[in-house]
């Protein structure tokens, strides 16, 4: 069937309105719904680097319960960020992956703070970059700013069954316990070795990952960037927690 | 539009909802005329997405309701898409279906959505569907154009979920995450090969071979 140009180009105008504004509905409808989703899963994240969260618990109200956050800059002073307008932005909503890219004395610093009967631990977000793409995390220390109480890694692209494998459970447990200082007060992280399979006496090595050397020297990196971001802000709650204990 | 309802009630009374002719729409996808082992399209998806079955399982889902959904609304339309603009007109409207799928995925299946978020924008450049346009919705009525639909997303889904199958087993020792070997007590290292794309290629080739000998099917 040939159609006249006009009927062509007609036809191709009300398609594209009715297309458009079909998706610019459904956009606004669900825009709601997507930021409630994105504020669950970063939460839920925060909280995972702490405890185990069941599924269908109510992460929102367990949140605002546990967590109290901050942010602070790269000297460990705590700061009020503010966007475009002048309005305050929440620890939560900060964006970990723009700050990445910015010089980091001009980073803001979120840190949250979770509080349950068993006392204190500060939960850090970290980011770098893995084999393929981006992966980031949330380091949970105790209240001493030195022993990793728990960690939560999250990836976009590493390698299923070999990379991939830092957000599994059994991996992240391999950290737990251990200490980001040494014995003479220096910042020395924590690191994956090479080769799986072993156990460390030193409170700093970490098992491996076979056959994922490269998404491992990723996370040892993104860890002890961001430990080194964090150090001033250690270093002010160490000599406080030192002065009480005096 | 009223002249199309009344096609398919003129159809209803002619023929029954599930005829010899319709059952065939549906089965001939799976087998004879299967979208990735006999066409041999959507190839690249098959090697994506099939690493694990869980986004392997989410993905086909996705692909099953854009080529429905499409198939019916360019069956809708065909007699008054002008035919030189057609192709552009089937990629507007997979276009849509699929930020669709991507928006509500987002918006409720959040954890999902992060596995699959990549691949699901890819849904538009699958061949199938845009095969299954062009062959069938743009020439049969709504109804049959379902039920094509239907068909060619099944015929996709086990394959690509065979596919996956056989990578999580093989690649990293598990099935939906659970892990097949540890349970049975056996050290399982995963096999590298069965994880990168290359694996799926070595898959669909064997399921192809068993397929065409088994049917006989030589390339005309």
């Amino acid at each position: 069937m040939q159609h006249s140009n006009s009927y062509i180009i007609g036809f191709a105008v009300i398609l594209t309105v009715v297309l458009g504004g079909l998706l610019a509905l459904a956009s606004t409808a669900l825009k709601e719904r997507q930021t409630i989703a994105v504020e669950l899963d970063t939460r839920k994240q925060i909280l995972g680097a702490v405890m185990e969260v069941e599924e269908g618990a109510d992460i929102m109200e367990l949140y605002k319960e546990r967590i109290t956050s901050k942010v602070v800059n790269r000297n460990g002073d705590e700061i009020e960020p503010k966007d475009a307008d002048g309005k305050t932005i929440e620890p939560e909503k900060i964006n970990i992956a723009k700050e990445y890219r910015k010089d980091p004395a001009e980073r803001h610093f979120p840190v949250f703070i979770y509080e349950d009967k068993n006392g204190k631990s500060y939960i850090l977000p970290v980011y770098g970059n893995g084999l393929w793409d981006r992966i980031w995390g949330y380091v949970a220390l105790e209240s001493d700013m030195n022993t990793i109480r728990g960690i939560a890694f999250g990836h976009k692209a590493e390698t299923p069954g070999l990379g991939a494998r830092i957000s599994d459970d059994e991996v992240q447990n391999r950290f737990r316990g251990k200490k980001i200082f040494s014995e003479q007060n220096e910042l020395v992280s924590v690191a994956m070795q090479k080769g799986e399979g072993r156990s460390y006496d030193s409170p700093h090595k970490v098992d491996g990952l076979s056959g994922a050397t490269i998404t491992a020297v990723g996370v040892n990196e993104m860890l002890e960037n961001y430990f080194e971001y964090y150090s001033n802000y250690f270093g002010k709650k160490r000599k406080d927690s030192q002065a009480l204990v005096q | 539009m009223s002249t199309q309802t009344a096609e398919v009630a003129q159809v209803k009374k002619a023929e029954a909802l599930f005829s010899k002719r319709r059952k065939k729409i549906i089965t001939d996808p799976l087998d004879d005329d299967n979208p990735i082992t006999i066409q041999v399209l959507g190839i690249c998806s098959a090697l994506a997405v099939t690493a694990k079955m869980e986004p392997t399982l989410v993905m086909a889902i996705a692909v099953m309701i854009v080529i429905v959904f499409s198939n019916l609304i360019i069956s809708l339309m065909r007699n008054v898409i002008p035919g030189r603009i057609r192709i552009i007109v089937q990629l507007a409207v997979i276009a849509s279906l699929v930020i669709l799928v991507d928006q509500v995925l987002k918006a409720y299946l959040y954890d999902v959505s992060k596995i699959v978020g990549v691949y699901v924008g890819l849904i538009i450049t699958n061949c199938i569907i845009m095969g299954r346009l062009e062959a069938f919705a743009m020439g049969n009525k709504p109804y049959d154009s379902i039920l094509d639909g239907l068909g060619s997303g099944f015929g996709y889904a086990w394959v690509i979920l065979a596919v996956a199958f056989f990578r999580e087993l093989f690649g990293s020792g598990a099935i939906f995450d659970f892990k097949v070997f540890e349970a049975m007590g056996i050290a399982y290292q995963g096999n590298g090969i069965m994880t990168n794309p290359v694996g799926a290629f070595v898959i669909i080739g064997i399921i192809i071979w068993i397929q065409r000998a088994r049917n006989g099917y030589v390339e005309s």
